[in-house]
């Protein structure tokens, strides 16, 4: 008979315990923005890109000829909003020697140009993804992207929406000083 | 009942009153289909080989547009979406295989780009997670059923 009992009470747990998980897990998707995709390119190689150089366009932009170290690259163009909002932040970085290229994404040339006059130029060259063939290797799907290349040209970083100090000083601040992978 | 059995019969025929009537539902019903095929987004023509062109519609059924999310590139007017067409029919235009393309997607957009994704270690539970709550469902169900039964009926007073 005792056993009969705790059958029972196991019957009555068990769906108080289904009920707890779901809520574990509604309660951690509440949290999460579902537009943040995780990025496949993480521990993987940058992905390889030559491109014009926007303010020289006769000239080549190459991933390759990024200088040894590790580097960002930003995705943005004239177009976007969140561009601008971290524009602040990425002139500072400019200023104080982080090795910061630009990916312009489907923008024109006169705008992009015209946009870097208005806000400045933090960037040590840009790309020009006319297209957007470059972007879609690096997996963007928005614009403000920003990646962390490290010294071994492996990505370990993908920030969607505008780079802020908290996200850099934790994420990209150790591996631009560590260096080494 | 042979009255009946007449009538339904020609209802059955055309299921409309007057030839007028069943005319004008047809041209509606036309003009809807073909407002929706001018509806669709992508306005390339055709490519010239049959299968390839087939294995490009199926793709962009199965590719999710990444800005919008909720749609296949089939239906995005999104100019990621508009991209990623071009590269998709480059890519089956240049003899790429089902699997190529997929491969492709999955090394720069993961899982996520795919509405019918792959089978492993993180897509399990998202293709096994519902079979296993139903399987769970019943066996629960049978178990209380079956102990129910064995159970004396109680006698009315």
């Amino acid at each position: 008979m005792s056993g009969g009992r705790k059958r029972v009470r196991w019957a009555l747990l068990a769906p108080c315990a289904v009920l707890l998980l779901m809520v574990y897990f509604f309660g951690v998707s509440l949290g999460r923005d579902p537009s943040l995709v995780p990025s496949p390119l993480i521990g993987r190689p940058a992905p390889e890109f030559s491109l014009p150089e926007l303010l020289d366009p006769d000239a080549v932009f190459s991933s390759r000829d990024v200088e040894k170290g590790p580097w960002v690259l930003n995705v943005w163009a004239s177009w976007c909003a969140g561009c601008v909002v971290e524009h602040e932040f990425l002139m500072a970085l400019g200023r104080v020697g982080v090795p910061l290229y630009g990916l312009n994404w489907k923008d024109g040339q006169k705008d992009a140009i015209g946009w870097l006059q208005l806000r400045g130029n933090p960037y040590r060259a840009i790309a020009v993804d006319a297209d957007g063939r470059a972007a879609i290797d690096w997996g963007v799907y928005g614009a403000p992207e920003t990646f962390l290349i490290d010294a071994g040209g492996i990505v370990r970083h993908r920030h969607v929406g505008p780079l802020d100090g908290a996200v850099f000083s934790e994420v990209f601040l150790p591996v631009l000083e560590g260096g080494a992978p | 009942m042979g009255v009946k059995a007449s009538r339904f019969r020609r209802t059955r025929r055309s299921g409309f009153r007057s030839r007028r009537l069943r005319d004008a539902v047809a041209a509606a019903a036309l003009a809807l289909v073909t407002a929706a095929a001018a509806n669709a987004v992508d306005t390339e023509a055709p490519l010239q080989n049959a299968e390839q062109q087939s294995l490009y519609r199926k793709l962009l059924e199965e590719v999710r547009c990444m800005v919008c999310q909720n749609q296949n590139l089939k239906d995005s007017d999104a100019p990621l979406a508009r991209d990623m067409r071009r590269e998709l029919r480059r890519m089956v235009e240049s003899g790429a295989s089902e699997a190529d393309v997929k491969q492709f997607l999955l090394d720069r957009y993961g899982d996520f780009a795919l509405y019918r994704p792959r089978l492993a270690p993180n897509t399990l539970l998202l293709w096994f997670g519902p079979g296993a709550i139903v399987v769970f469902a019943l066996g629960a169900t049978a178990f209380v059923i079956r102990r129910r039964m064995k159970m004396p009926i109680p006698e009315e007073d």
